[in-house]
This record gives structure tokens, C-alpha cells and sequence, in this order.
């Protein structure tokens, strides 16, 4: 784009009263360009308030978690600044030095604040996300805190030698400041090891790596299975007669008449082991009654139902791509000595490759977020990233952690898209 | 050039019929030879199945009933990228994203041509169309007649026998048109191809072909060269589609075999006011039967000269066209008969209102059947 202030040879053209021209233009246009704005006002309201907001709010709790340093009163809803002491004493010292009985000292101090606010479940609770079993240690730190007496050091660890681990002392000191990446290295299957450097967890605790892979393995697999199925049915809906093809439609979109949950719930009585499709098998002989195919609850029923589910928002922008492709171009390929694979390959398939990107796109952007089909039907190794971010938000209670899950899948789409708009054209994709 | 004997025909249409649907016949018993070299244009009303006709040649729509050959031999089983016949569609169908050169080159890849003759080639079609400098443009980027002439280079571009061109100046403006059918007719003379081409434009159908069919309803009216078929309509339905006609309906009420100037026989018709005219018999029965008088315009004469056909005329209406005077008259009750009166020095002039005598000889009126 080319506009007046980075072009350097403005013309400087003026009406007929001597104003600039570009002037006169911006101030005839002004009133019509404000109409606008107000018209459009209360969309724009909407979207600020619960989209822009709530992602912003998301992104912030992905590295922000006050858990350790701020305890809220639920009912009077004042803010307590908590571990003040412990705090002051990691500032003082830098990372990685021994907890001396100064710190003991402190972190008494704080433990009996704890206990007065009754916050040593929540402040546990942020260490515990990172250090299993440090919650109960707060809390029983807590109860008995008042009867400690000094030297603190030897009080403490005779109450729960834990509290001399320097893994322990690492967290305290990041949880001491609200903002942290370790929901993000976490949400990597990242840590870090006393000394505060970055280092994988074990193989065996490898979960959200593992998970956003296999994510990222059965999107794809769903993006192609849709492809390979919308293909011929967006061809034969755009190149059938008109009332046929509208019957075709309905076929098409009738899952989108119907309730998710009805949709998913269907897929279980078909598949499941005791289900109509092994039960039919079983009736003809083709497998033993023995041997009935798992096709529920693992990555098989995932795949499967979130297919047939995400299958409309294939065959849309294609059938939009393919309608207005005039049957002449093929018929001319062939005219010309085509055979018709050749004619198919070189001619008609290029110019649907538009609709492919922006189903492609849909698709693989629903199913990489979708949780409810995976949910129900994925049993434990065919659940996804989301049922994660929702396993964090509803049982865990880590919100962070979820927030940082959640940021990762939208970092990665974001991705996905200006690769999109690099190799395609974000002005070529057409939904329907 | 006029095809008879069907043992030389190139492209021959035997029996054939086609239906869509099982219950209508959109073409009709079509049997139609064409020669070697010859410009064939099927012309006729929309939905009168021309396009039909030339979908079946190219391949894209199989015949329901009879025979289409090519060359003597039966082509109703070859698929249409093995009959090497060479297609202009209405709409062009250029490749949208191929460039021209690329569109040209496209038939000549699935050939399997060598690179460099494909370039040769290539440039050679685009030269043939005056087109040589635009091998690297986007046809989107080109104009309608420019497309026009791509669509064209690259169906001549594998040098096919046949080329079939449906409607292909359809979408230009009259004076491209004009200019194009120039140009195509200039093509198919210097290669000497067989074209058949479809149009409902009859001055488009006059101009450029050898000979020309007229097609109504799924069936050919008529099959001449265009002079023929201007001054020797063979039915209503032709000499009311091609040119202008006046038209006289009556009874027949006698046959004259004696007269000795003319190849067919003078009848006398009677007409609807109850007057008595002479016409040429073409396709009308016997005494009795009905039959439609049609006189062209410039057949008539304003002149007080006494004969069969001559009668009293009342003007309606004049207009003034520059080389001739086109007057509407009411002759034997019929208020839109027309008549072209030539600007020559002395002609008569004409005043709305008055009554004159007009008259024709009886070989310019023609007796048809009734429509
Ligand atoms: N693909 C088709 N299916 C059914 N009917 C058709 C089809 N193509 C043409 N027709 C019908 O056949 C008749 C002749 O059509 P067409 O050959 O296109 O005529 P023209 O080219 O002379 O205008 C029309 O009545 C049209 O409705
Ligand atoms: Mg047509």
C-alpha cells in the first residue's frame, strides 16, 4: 500500500477554494466513516468484552499466578500480601544459596500469617503444582507453627525433614514473584532442577508433549480422512442438477440439525463393543463372538466420530470452490487430448486447491480444540490436548496451567495460519 | 462445395437422434454430410439442439440412436481426447490459472511433445492470431476479444481436422464480431480446415459458411449455401428466421402446369380478403390445401404497372433509412407488409395515408406451408 504520508512526491493537488484535495476528502468522508463506526460500535463491544478480554485475561494467567504472594478474603474480597518475609529474604540472597536459619526464621514467620489467614492450603497449593506433596506440607506447616520455637532450622525439620529440600527451596523462590514461565516449561514437560536450570522430566511423566503430538497426529489424519471423503461429494454436489443436488445437501448438512452430544452418543451404540456394528459382524460370522473389535473409547472412536462430525465443514468450502467451476474447462482439457485423469489432475483440481486450504484450514483449527467427542469417546489414549486444558481447569484447579496449555494450541494455530496466508493467500480462502 | 454423395463425406451425421430424458427428442433423424475443408454453420433458435448436435461430434454427449463418423469411420465409441477435434467454447474455457502460453501448450504436453517444437508451435498460433506478445499473461488479464483469439489458437494449436465452434462470438460486441468473423473465416480458408459452427445469428451464419443448416426444433429445415437459402426458402419456417418476409395466408386454388418459365408450377391462391394472387409452388398441396404466400421486401415495387399480383396498397408508415425508404402498407388486409422502396433518382415519394398500387412477380412470392 501506497498512501500520502510515505509518498514523497505528493502532487499536492487542491480544490477549487485552495484546501488541500486530501484534506477536502478526509473531511467530506468523515461524517459517513463515524456513522459507520457507530453502526458497527455494538460488535465491537461484544467481541472486546467477551473475546479480546478473556483471551488477554487467559494469556496474563499463563505467566501470572499471585497463589504465593497475595491471599484474597473470599467474602470481604481484601487482598493480603502473604510470604512477605520469605520473600525479602530470597531478595536478599541470590538463588542458589543455602537456606540459613534466617530463612527458617522467615518462613515460620509466614507459616503462622498462613495459618491466622488460613491461606496454607492456597499458597501449598501453587508449590504443590510444581513439587507434588507440598501441599500438605504447608498446611501441617501451618497448624503447628505457633508452637515451633528456635533454632527454626532444626524445628521445622524435625517436623517434616522436606523442608530442607533444595527442589523445594528452587519453587519457593519462582513463586515468590507472580510472574513465571514454569507453567510454560511445564506445559513442555519442562522443569527446573534445583539449581534452576531447564531440564526435561522423565520419560515416564512425559504427558503434555506426548498429548499435543498425538493431537497434532489425529487432526491431520481427521483433516485427510475429511478430505479424501468431502472430495467426491463436494464434486457431485456442484455438478448435479440443481434439485438433486439440493436433496444431496440436506444429507450433507443434516449433522448440523442435530445436537453434538446426540451425534457423539450415536457413534457409542454403533461402536462400542456390545455396539450394532460388531454385534452385525458377530451375526455374520465375521468375527468371533470372542473377538469383538474395540472401536470405542481409544484413538479409533476419536477419529471416526470427530470424521463424521467435522465432515460439513470440509465439503462446504469445497462445494463453494467447485460450484462456480464452469463443466467447459474439463470438456475443453479433454477436446485438446486429455485424457480424463490428466484433465482432472491439470485442470480441475488446481482450481479447487483453494477450497482445500480453507477446509483444510477449518477442519484441522476445529479439531485440534474440539473436547467433547474426544471426551466421550476417546477412552484414555484417544483424548486430546483440550480435555487436558479442561481436566486443569475443572479438577486440578490450575488454571495457569491450563492458560498456558491453551496459549500453546492458540501460538501454534496463529502459526498454522500465517503459513497459510504465506503459501496460499488469506484473500483466496473461501468458507462457502 | 455442397455435399450429395456421402462416400466423400469427412464428418457425417447418419440417423441420429438424441433424447436427455427418455421422453423428448431434442434432435431429430439428423443426417447431415460434410466435406472436407467445408464451412458448415448449424444455425437456429436457442434450445433448437445445435449445441447438442456438436457435443455429440465432440464426444461429450453419446447419441442415443444412429451413426456419427469421421473420416468413414464410426467415432460413437472413441472418447473424446482421442477423436483430435478441436473445440471453441462460448465461454472460451481458457485455463484460468495457466498463462496463455501455457493454455496453448497444454494439448501439445499431453501429446507428448518435445519442448522446444511445443515453443516453436506455440509462438507460431499466437503469430497466426496476432497474438505473439501476450504468451506470458493470465487470461484473466486479457479482454474479451483477446480471449476470443486464444480460445482459437489453442484449438488449432494440435492442427486438428475438425474444429467445432459453438457460439464463439457470442459474448463480443457487434463490431468485434464483425471483425472476428473475419478472422476466423480468413483461417479456415488459409488452413483448410472442416469447421462446423454453431450461431443464432443468421447475418454471423450467411457470412462466413459454405453451407448453412437450419435447425428447428431438433430437426434441419433447410441445408444450402446462403444464397439459396435467403432467395429459395424451402419452408415457412425458414424464410420467416432467415431475412425479412412479408406474409400472405390463403387457400390454393389451382395449379398451373403449364407454365413453361419457372422449374416449379404457378399457383393461384386465394387469399384471406377473398383476392386471388399467383405464387411460386414450393411446399404447398393441391387445390384446397392452405398455404402461406412469403414475399421478401425488395421483391415489391410501388408501381402502377397492371398485373397478377398487382393491388392497391394503403401507407401506414415511412421510414427514412438513408439508402432506402422502408414503408409499412396494408395490402390484402395485412397491416405489416412491408416493402423497401430505394432511394433511387425519380423514385415515387410516398405520403402516410395514401393509397398506391403496389406488385410482384409471381415467381418472388413464394407458397409455403402454413406455420
Ligand atoms: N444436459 C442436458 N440435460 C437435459 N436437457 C438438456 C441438456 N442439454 C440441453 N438440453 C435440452 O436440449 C434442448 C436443446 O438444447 P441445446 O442443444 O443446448 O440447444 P441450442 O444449443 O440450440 O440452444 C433444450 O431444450 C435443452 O433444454
Ligand atoms: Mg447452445
Amino acid at each position: 500500500m501506497v498512501d500520502a504520508t510515505t509518498n514523497p512526491t505528493n502532487t499536492g493537488l487542491t480544490t477549487a477554494d485552495g484546501k488541500p484535495l486530501k484534506a477536502a476528502l478526509a473531511h467530506a468522508q468523515a461524517r459517513s466513516r463515524r456513522r459507520a463506526f457507530l453502526l458497527v460500535l455494538p460488535l465491537l463491544l461484544f467481541i472486546v468484552i467477551t473475546f479480546i478480554v478473556p483471551i488477554g485475561q487467559m494469556l496474563k494467567r499463563s505467566v501470572y499466578n499471585d497463589g504465593f504472594t497475595v491471599q484474597r478474603n473470599l467474602t470481604t474480597g481484601e487482598k493480603t500480601p502473604i510470604m512477605v518475609n520469605l520473600a525479602k529474604w530470597f531478595d536478599e540472597n541470590p538463588a542458589g544459596t543455602e537456606p540459613d536459619e534466617a530463612a527458617f526464621a522467615a518462613l515460620v514467620e509466614d507459616l503462622k500469617q498462613l495459618k491466622e489467614l488460613r491461606a496454607a492450603g492456597q499458597a501449598g497449593t501453587r508449590i504443590n503444582y510444581e513439587l507434588s506433596g507440598s501441599r500438605s506440607l504447608f498446611t501441617q506447616g501451618a497448624r503447628k507453627a505457633k508452637k515451633l520455637q528456635p533454632p527454626y532450622k532444626e524445628a521445622l525439620l524435625e517436623l517434616n525433614p522436606k523442608w530442607n529440600d533444595p527442589k523445594l527451596w528452587q519453587v519457593m523462590r519462582s513463586a515468590s514473584s507472580n510472574f513465571t514461565g514454569t507453567f510454560f516449561l511445564a506445559a513442555t514437560d519442562r522443569t527446573r532442577d534445583a539449581d534452576g536450570n531447564i531440564q526435561s522430566v522423565e520419560e515416564n511423566r512425559q504427558i503434555y508433549l506426548k498429548l499435543f503430538w498425538r493431537t497434532l497426529k489425529l487432526s491431520v489424519l481427521i483433516t485427510v480422512l475429511t478430505l479424501i471423503l468431502a472430495y467426491p461429494i463436494a464434486h457431485l454436489l456442484a455438478t448435479l442438477p440443481l434439485r438433486y443436488s439440493n436433496l444431496l445437501m440436506i444429507f450433507v448438512l443434516l449433522p448440523f440439525w442435530t445436537s453434538l452430544l446426540v451425534r457423539t452418543t450415536s457413534w457409542m451404540i454403533l461402536l462400542q463393543s456390545q455396539g450394532v456394528l460388531n454385534d452385525a459382524m458377530v451375526a455374520m460370522g465375521l468375527i468371533s463372538d470372542g473377538n469383538r473389535i474395540q472401536m470405542m473409547y481409544n484413538q479409533t472412536g476419536t477419529v471416526i466420530a470427530m470424521t463424521h462430525i467435522l465432515l460439513p465443514f470440509m465439503v462446504l468450502p469445497l462445494y463453494s470452490v467447485m460450484r462456480p467451476i464452469n463443466p467447459s474447462y474439463v470438456r475443453a482439457a479433454r477436446s485438446l487430448g486429455a485424457t480424463s485423469w490428466t484433465a482432472f489432475r491439470r485442470i480441475y483440481f488446481p482450481q479447487t486447491v483453494p477450497g482445500i486450504a480453507a477446509g483444510g484450514l477449518l477442519v484441522f483449527i476445529l479439531a485440534v480444540g474440539y473436547y467433547i467427542t474426544p471426551a466421550l469417546v476417546g477412552g484414555s489414549d484417544g483424548t486430546l490436548i483440550s480435555n487436558l486444558i479442561a481436566f486443569h481447569m475443572q479438577k486440578s484447579l490450575n488454571w495457569s496451567m491450563a492458560a498456558a496449555l491453551a496459549s500453546l494450541l492458540l501460538g501454534g494455530i496463529l502459526i498454522l495460519y500465517w503459513l497459510y496466508d504465506r503459501l496460499v493467500g488469506i484473500d483466496n480462502l473461501k468458507l462457502g | 462445395m455442397a455435399m450429395t454423395d456421402s462416400g466423400a463425406a469427412f464428418v457425417e451425421f447418419d440417423r441420429v437422434q438424441k433424447s436427455y430424458d427418455g421422453e423428448t427428442l431434442v434432435v431429430k433423424d439428423l443426417n447431415l454430410q460434410i466435406a472436407k475443408g467445408e464451412f458448415v454453420t448449424m444455425l437456429g433458435p436457442s434450445g433448437s439442439g445445435k449445441t447438442t448436435c456438436l457435443m455429440m461430434l465432440a464426444g461429450f454427449e453419446t447419441a442415443t440412436h444412429g451413426e456419427i463418423r469421421l473420416g468413414g469411420v464410426s467415432i460413437n465409441d472413441i472418447p473424446p481426447h482421442k477423436r483430435g477435434i478441436g473445440m471453441v467454447f462460448q465461454s472460451y474455457a481458457l485455463f484460468p490459472h495457466m498463462t496463455v502460453g501455457e493454455n496453448l501448450s497444454f494439448p501439445l504436453e499431453v501429446r507428448g511433445m518435445g519442448k522446444s517444437e511445443r515453443e516453436e508451435k506455440v509462438k507460431r498460433a499466437l503469430d497466426m492470431v496476432q497474438m505473439g506478445d501476450f504468451a506470458l499473461r493470465r487470461p484473466a488479464q486479457l479482454s474479451g476479444g483477446q480471449q476470443q483469439r486464444i480460445a482459437l489458437a489453442r484449438a488449432l494449436v494440435f492442427e486438428p481436422q475438425v474444429v467445432l465452434m459453438d457460439e464463439p462470438l457470442g459474448a463480443l460486441d457487434k463490431q468485434l464480431r464483425e471483425h472476428m468473423q473475419f478472422e476466423i473465416k480468413h483461417l479456415h480458408e488459409s488452413l483448410g480446415i472442416t469447421v462446423v459452427y454453431v450461431t443464432h445469428d443468421q447475418s454471423e451464419a450467411l457470412t462466413m459458411s459454405d453451407r448453412v443448416a437450419v435447425f428447428e426444433n431438433g430437426r434441419i429445415q433447410q441445408l444450402a449455401p446462403p444464397a439459396d437459402l435467403y432467395e429459395r426458402p424451402e419452408n415457412s419456417f425458414v424464410a420467416q428466421f432467415i431475412g425479412e418476409n412479408n406474409k400472405l395466408p390463403g387457400t390454393v386454388v389451382a395449379l398451373d402446369g403449364d407454365n413453361s418459365k419457372t422449374e416449379g408450377k404457378i399457383a393461384t391462391v386465394k387469399l384471406e380478403d377473398g383476392a386471388t394472387c399467383e405464387a411460386l409452388a414450393v411446399k404447398c398441396g393441391g387445390p384446397g390445401s392452405k398455404t402461406l404466400v412469403s414475399i421478401r421486401p425488395e421483391r415489391v415495387s410501388v408501381s402502377a404497372e397492371p398485373g397478377p399480383n398487382s393491388t392497391t396498397a394503403q401507407v401506414l408508415e415511412l421510414i427514412y433509412l438513408g439508402d432506402h425508404i422502408r414503408c409499412r402498407l396494408n395490402v390484402h388486409g395485412n397491416d405489416e407488409f412491408v416493402v423497401k422502396v430505394p432511394n433511387a433518382a425519380g423514385h415515387k415519394h410516398l405520403v402516410v395515408g395514401e393509397t398506391t398500387q403496389v406488385t410482384w412477380d409471381a415467381e418472388d412470392a413464394r407458397a409455403l406451408d402454413p406455420l
